[in-house]
C-alpha cells in the first residue's frame, strides 16, 4: 500500500524537479521583451512534457491494468451475467482504440507543433470529406454497440420464464427482508403495507390464504442453481436498490411500486468456493441506492445450492404464522382449518372473531405482483 | 439613462448631453449594472464556492482511502461531525458528498463558468455596451448570491445539510424522519435551489436577448465567435430545462410541507404507515433529470466553447469546421433533452423506454467525436503556442474524449445493470463533466483575465498548475474506473462490510493521495489569481494576438466598452495565419478592402457591402435619440 503512495510521492517528485530547473530557465529569459519572433515563454519544455506524458501514460496505464485486473468484475456467476460481461469488455476494446488514438493525436500534435521561429500555421478551415468521415464511423461503431447491447437488454428484461423460482425481497432502512412462496403452495401470498407491524414487517396479508405458508428470512437468501429466480423487488421506506454484484443484479426497490428482476445463477456456492479457492466465499447482496446512515452497510448473504438443498432448507423454515402464532387472529373464519395446518395445536387457540373482522375488512389489499 | 464612464467624444456629449455621475461605492462594485462586474462577481463567488466543494471531497477521500485515520484534527472545523475517537459521522458523510456535488455541479460549473463568461463574453465579443437588462444581470447575480448565502448557511444546522445525494430523490428527501438532512437541511436545499433557478432564467433570458438583439454592425451569426455560440446555446437549454426542475422542487415542497403524495406512495417508516398513496418516486427522477441530463451540456458547452476559441487562437489557426462545430453543439443541445432517462434504467422504468433511451443516448457519441476530432485538426500544423490557457484547452479536450467514451459503456443499458452507480459513473462524470468544464474554465480565466483586471497572470505558474492539474485529474480518475469496474458502489461511508469490497485498500488509497495533490496544486492558481489582480504586469491591449472584438477596446474598458463608436465587423473570428497576410491575425474589425493581398475571392465580392455595413448603427445603446 505505501508502495503505491511512494510511487505517487515519486510522480510528483520528479515532475517538481523538472518544473523547477525548467522554471529557472524561464526566469533568465523572462527580461526580454516578447515579440511575436520570440519563442513564448515557456513553450520548449510544455511541449517536451507532452511527449513526457504520452510515454508515461503507456507505462502507467498498462501497468495498472495489469496491476488491478485481477480485481476487476467478480467472476460472473449468472448465464446473462457472463454474456453482459463479453459485451462490456468486447465494448472496452472497441473504446479503446480511440481513447488512444485521439489522446495520442491530441498530444503528439501538440509538441510536433509547437511555436517555431518564422513557421506560419496552415490556414485549414474546413473538409467536407474528412468531417463527413468522422461523422459515419463513429455513428457505425455506435450502431454496432448499440444493436448488441440492446439485444442482450430485451433479452434480460424480457419477461421471466414460468418455471421461475419467486422469491420477494423488500428493503427497508437497513436491511432486506426476504420471503418466499412456501412450501406448500409455493405461492407469495397478498401484502399491504398498512399491515406492516414489528414482527409483520413486509405487511404480509393473512386474508389471503397463499400467505399461510409464506415465510421471511431477514439474514439469508437461498436460490436453486441452475433454473430462472425471479425477485419481486420492493421497498418499505425510501429508495433501494438491490445490487448482486456477483450475479449481475441490479434493480431499485421503489415504494409503492413493485420491480423484479429475473436471473438464472449457474454456480453454486460451493462451486464458487471451490473456484476461488476460498472456504469463506459468499455470495453477498447489497443496496445501491442512497437510502441513509446505514446505506454502506446494508446486506443479506446468498447462497445458491443445488435443487435438493434448497427444497430441504425451504422445508425446514418456519412459516410466519408458525414463528407468530398469535396472527391467526386475522385470518377470516372460514379460512382458519386450512391456515392451523401445520400449526402445533395448542398454539391453534381460537380466534377472536371480531378483531379479524375489523382488520380483515376495512384494508384494501393490493395483489402481490405476479 | 445616467451614469455612463468611459464615453470620451465630444460628439456624442453635444448630441445627448450624457452626464458622467460619479458612482458611489455601491453602485460601482456591489449592486453594479455592469456585465464586466456581474462577470467578476460571479467569478470570484464561484472561486469561493470551488475551494469549498473540493475542500468537502477531500475530507471524504481522506474517509475513504485511509479509513484508520484520525480526524480529529478537523474537528476545530467540523466539531460534533468528528468523533471523540476521530472518526467522520457516516450521516455528516453523506451531507458531505451531496453538498459537494450540488456545489460543485450548480455553483462552480453553473454559476462560476457561465455566469462568468456568459456575462464578461457577450457584450464583448458581439459588439455591445452591455448586457440586454442590465437591471436583470445585476438581480441574475444577486438571486445567485441568496441562493448561495441559503446554501451555506445550511452547512451550520445542528442536523446537518440536506444529505440524500445531489440528485436528492425522494422519499429520502422528502421524510424528515429518514435521515436527519431531510429536515431543515433540505428545506433550505430547496429554498436556495429555487433562488438559483431563478437566477439562472433571469441571467439566460438576458444572454438570449442580448446575442440575438445586440450584435454590433456585419456581426451575423456565421461570424459569430464559437464562445458566443456556446453561451448562446447553454443558455436555451437552462432557460428550457431549468422549469422543469424548479417544478420538481416545488412538487417536493408541497410534498414536505402540504401533504401530498406526488412522489410518495405505501411508506411505513419509523412504525407508522403514512397515508400518502398513488404518488411515484419514479415521477421525480423524470422530471430531475430532464433538467439533469441537459444540466451535464450547460456545464460542458461554454467549456467546449471557450475552448475552441483559445485553441484556434493559440493554435494561430482558424477553428477547423467552424459550421460543423455549431451543428455538432446544437445537435448536443437537442439530443440533451431526449436522452434523460439513461440515468434510470435500473429504477423499475419500462424496460422498452430503457432501449428507446439507449438508442437516443448513443448517438450523442456522434456530434461529440466529430468536435473531438475537428479540435485535433485544429492542432494539426499549427504554430502551437503553449500559454496556460492553451494548456487547459488542449487538457479539457484530451478529458472530453477520454471521459466521454466510457459514457457509452455507460449509455448502453445492458452494460449499465452492473456499472449503476458504482465507482465507474463518478469516474466517468467527473472526467467529462467535472474535470473537463473545470479545465474550460482555467482556460477561460488565463485567456482573459488580462481583459478582465488589466494584468497578466504569470506563464509559468500557470504552466506548473496545468501539469499538476491534469496529471493529477488522471491519476485520480483513472484507477477510479479500476474501482468501479470491481463493482464498488458510490456513496458508501466505508468498504468494510462487503466481501466484495475487501480490495483495493490499496487503489482507494492511491485515489486520495493523487486527489489531495491535485487539491494542493489549486493554490497554486490561486495565488497566480489574486497576485496578479494586484501586483501583476500591465496587460498589453492584445496579448495572445487574437482576433475576437474584446481585444479592440480599452486595456480596461470603461462602462459601454468602447471607447466612440461600436466597432463594425467584417469578417468571421478566425481568420489566423491567412495565406498573403503579413501578421498572423486579421481582426474582426478589419475590413477586406484593407486586406486585398490575403482575401479569396468571395471575400473580394463582400468589399461591396462594407459600406453598408459601417452605415448601420441601430445596436448601440449610446448613439440613440432617448
Amino acid at each position: 500500500m505505501y508502495f503505491i503512495i511512494a510511487l505517487v510521492a515519486l510522480v510528483f517528485v520528479v515532475l517538481t524537479v523538472v518544473v523547477v530547473t525548467r522554471l529557472q530557465d524561464v526566469l533568465k529569459n523572462v527580461k526580454k521583451p516578447e515579440s511575436a519572433d520570440e519563442t513564448p515563454s515557456g513553450n520548449s519544455w510544455n511541449g517536451a512534457m507532452f511527449i513526457v506524458l504520452i510515454i508515461a501514460a503507456v507505462v502507467g496505464i498498462t501497468w495498472s491494468y495489469l496491476h488491478a485486473r485481477e480485481h476487476f468484475l467478480p467472476i460472473a456467476s449468472s448465464v446473462h451475467g457472463r454474456r453482459t460481461d463479453d459485451l462490456f469488455w468486447f465494448s472496452m476494446g472497441v473504446l479503446t482504440i480511440p481513447f488512444i488514438f485521439v489522446n495520442f493525436l491530441i498530444f503528439f500534435f501538440s509538441w510536433k507543433y509547437q511555436f517555431k521561429k518564422g513557421n506560419k500555421a496552415a490556414f485549414y478551415p474546413d473538409n467536407h470529406k474528412l468531417e463527413l468521415i468522422w461523422t459515419i464511423i463513429p455513428a457505425i461503431v455506435m450502431a454496432m454497440l448499440v444493436f448488441t447491447g440492446w439485444k442482450a437488454w430485451s433479452d434480460i428484461t424480457s419477461e421471466a420464464p414460468a418455471d421461475s423460482e419467486v422469491i420477494e425481497i423488500t428493503g427497508k432502512q437497513f436491511n432486506w427482508i426476504v420471503r418466499y412462496g412456501g412450501v406448500n403452495d409455493n405461492k407469495l401470498g397478498n401484502y399491504n403495507y398498512k399491515l406492516i407491524d414489528a414482527q409483520n414487517e413486509v405487511g404480509i396479508d393473512l386474508s389471503d390464504e397463499n400467505s399461510f405458508d409464506d415465510f421471511l428470512n431477514p439474514t439469508e437468501m437461498h436460490i436453486p442453481v441452475g433454473r430462472p429466480v425471479l425477485l419481486k423487488i420492493r421497498a418499505r421506506d425510501v429508495l433501494h436498490s438491490v445490487f448482486i454484484p456477483h450475479m449481475r443484479v441490479k434493480m431499485d426497490a421503489v415504494p409503492g411500486m413493485p420491480t423484479k428482476f429475473w436471473f438464472v445463477p449457474d454456480k453454486t456456492t460451493a462451486d464458487m468456493r471451490a473456484e476461488l479457492n476460498d472456504p469463506n466465499f459468499k455470495y453477498e447482496i447489497a443496496c445501491t441506492e442512497v437510502c441513509g446512515q446505514g446505506h454502506f452497510s446494508m446486506k443479506i448473504n446468498l447462497v445458491v445450492e443445488d435443487e435438493a438443498s434448497y427444497k430441504k432448507w425451504c422445508a425446514e423454515q418456519a412459516t410466519f404464522l408458525q414463528t407468530y402464532p398469535e396472527y391467526l387472529a386475522k385470518v377470516p373464519d372460514n379460512l382458519k382449518a386450512k391456515a392451523m395446518k401445520g400449526l402445533p395445536a395448542d398454539t391453534a387457540a381460537p380466534a377472536d372473531s371480531a378483531k379479524t373482522a375489523s382488520t380483515g375488512g376495512g384494508i384494501g389489499t393490493s395483489a402481490a405482483l405476479r | 439613462m445616467s451614469a455612463i464612464e468611459g464615453l470620451d467624444t465630444a460628439v456624442h456629449h453635444e448630441e445627448h448631453a450624457h452626464h458622467h455621475e460619479p458612482q458611489s461605492f455601491w453602485q460601482k462594485y456591489v449592486f453594479c449594472e455592469d456585465h464586466k462586474v456581474i462577470a467578476k462577481q460571479y467569478l470570484i463567488t464561484g472561486i469561493v464556492w470551488a475551494v469549498i466543494g473540493i475542500s468537502m471531497s477531500v475530507i471524504f477521500r481522506i474517509q475513504l482511502g485511509m479509513p484508520d485515520s484520525n480526524l480529529s484534527w478537523l474537528k476545530p472545523i467540523l466539531g460534533g461531525w468528528i468523533s471523540e475517537t476521530g472518526k467522520l459521522d457516516p450521516n455528516f458523510y453523506l451531507a458531505l458528498v451531496t453538498m459537494h456535488g450540488t456545489i460543485m455541479v450548480f455553483f462552480v460549473l453553473t454559476a462560476g463558468l457561465s455566469g462568468t463568461f456568459s456575462n464578461f463574453l457577450i457584450p464583448l465579443q458581439i459588439g455591445a455596451r452591455d448586457m440586454a437588462s442590465g437591471f436583470m444581470n445585476m438581480l441574475s447575480y444577486w438571486f445567485f448570491f441568496l441562493a448561495s448565502v441559503i446554501m451555506f448557511g445550511s452547512l451550520f444546522l445542528q442536523a446537518g445539510p440536506a444529505a440524500g445525494g445531489w440528485v436528492i430523490y425522494p422519499p429520502l428527501s422528502a421524510l424528515p424522519q429518514a435521515h436527519p438532512g431531510s429536515g431543515m437541511g433540505m428545506t433550505l436545499w430547496l429554498i436556495s435551489m429555487a433562488f438559483f433557478i431563478v437566477s439562472q432564467l433571469l441571467g439566460g433570458i438576458n444572454y438570449i436577448t442580448t446575442v440575438i438583439n445586440l450584435r454590433t454592425r456585419g456581426m451575423s451569426f456565421d461570424r459569430l465567435p464559437l464562445t458566443i455560440w456556446s453561451f448562446l446555446i447553454t443558455a436555451v437549454l437552462g432557460l428550457i430545462s431549468f422549469p422543469v426542475l424548479l417544478s420538481s422542487v416545488l412538487l417536493l415542497i408541497f410534498d414536505r410541507h402540504f401533504g401530498t403524495s406526488f412522489y410518495l406512495s405505501e411508506i411505513y417508516i419509523n412504525g407508522e404507515a403514512l397515508p400518502n398513496v398513488g404518488g411515484s418516486p419514479i415521477l421525480f427522477q423524470h422530471l430531475f433529470w430532464f433538467l439533469g441530463h441537459p444540466e451535464v451540456y450547460i456545464v460542458l458547452l461554454p467549456g467546449l466553447g471557450i475552448t475552441s476559441e483559445v485553441i484556434a487562437t493559440n493554435s494561430r489557426k482558424p477553428i477547423f469546421g467552424y459550421r460543423a462545430m455549431i451543428a455538432s453543439m446544437l445537435g448536443i443541445a437537442f439530443l440533451a433533452f431526449i436522452v434523460w432517462a439513461h440515468h434510470m434504467f435500473v429504477t423499475g422504468m419500462n424496460p422498452f423506454l430503457g432501449s428507446v433511451f439507449m438508442f437516443l443516448t448513443l448517438i450523442i457519441a456522434v456530434p461529440s467525436a466529430v468536435k473531438g476530432f475537428n479540435y485535433i485538426t485544429t492542432l494539426w500544423k499549427g504554430n502551437i503556442v503553449f500559454t496556460p490557457a492553451m494548456l487547459f484547452a488542449i487538457g479539457m479536450v484530451s478529458l472530453f474524449v477520454s471521459g466521454g467514451l466510457t459514457g457509452i459503456i455507460l449509455g448502453n443499458s445492458a452494460l449499465d445493470i452492473q456499472l449503476h452507480d458504482t465507482y465507474f459513473v463518478v469516474a466517468h462524470f467527473h472526467l467529462v463533466m467535472g474535470a473537463a468544464s473545470a479545465f474550460g474554465l482555467f482556460a477561460g480565466v488565463y485567456h482573459w483575465f488580462p481583459k478582465m483586471f488589466g494584468k497578466m497572470m504569470n506563464t509559468t505558474l500557470g504552466q506548473i498548475h496545468f501539469w499538476f492539474s491534469f496529471i493529477g485529474i488522471y491519476l485520480v480518475f483513472i484507477p477510479m474506473h479500476y474501482v468501479g469496474i470491481a463493482g464498488f458502489p458510490r456513496r458508501y461511508y466505508q468498504f468494510t462490510s462487503y466481501d466484495f469490497t475487501h480490495k483495493f485498500m490499496d487503489m482507494n488509497m492511491f485515489i486520495s493521495v493523487a486527489a489531495i495533490l491535485s487539491f494542493l496544486a489549486q493554490f497554486i492558481f490561486l495565488y497566480n489569481f489574486f497576485r496578479s489582480i494586484f501586483k501583476g504586469k500591465t496587460a498589453p491591449k492584445n496579448p495572445w494576438r487574437s482576433n475576437t472584438l474584446e481585444w479592440t477596446t480599452p486595456i480596461v474598458p470603461g462602462h459601454g466598452n468602447w471607447e466612440g463608436e461600436l466597432p463594425a465587423v467584417y469578417r468571421w473570428s478566425y481568420d489566423y495565419s491567412k495565406p498573403g497576410a503579413k501578421e498572423d491575425f486579421i481582426p474582426q474589425n478589419i475590413p477586406y478592402s484593407q486586406t486585398l493581398e490575403s482575401n479569396f475571392p468571395h471575400e473580394n465580392e463582400l468589399i461591396a457591402t462594407e459600406k453598408e455595413i459601417e452605415a448601420q448603427n441601430f445596436n448601440d445603446q449610446f448613439n440613440t435619440a432617448h
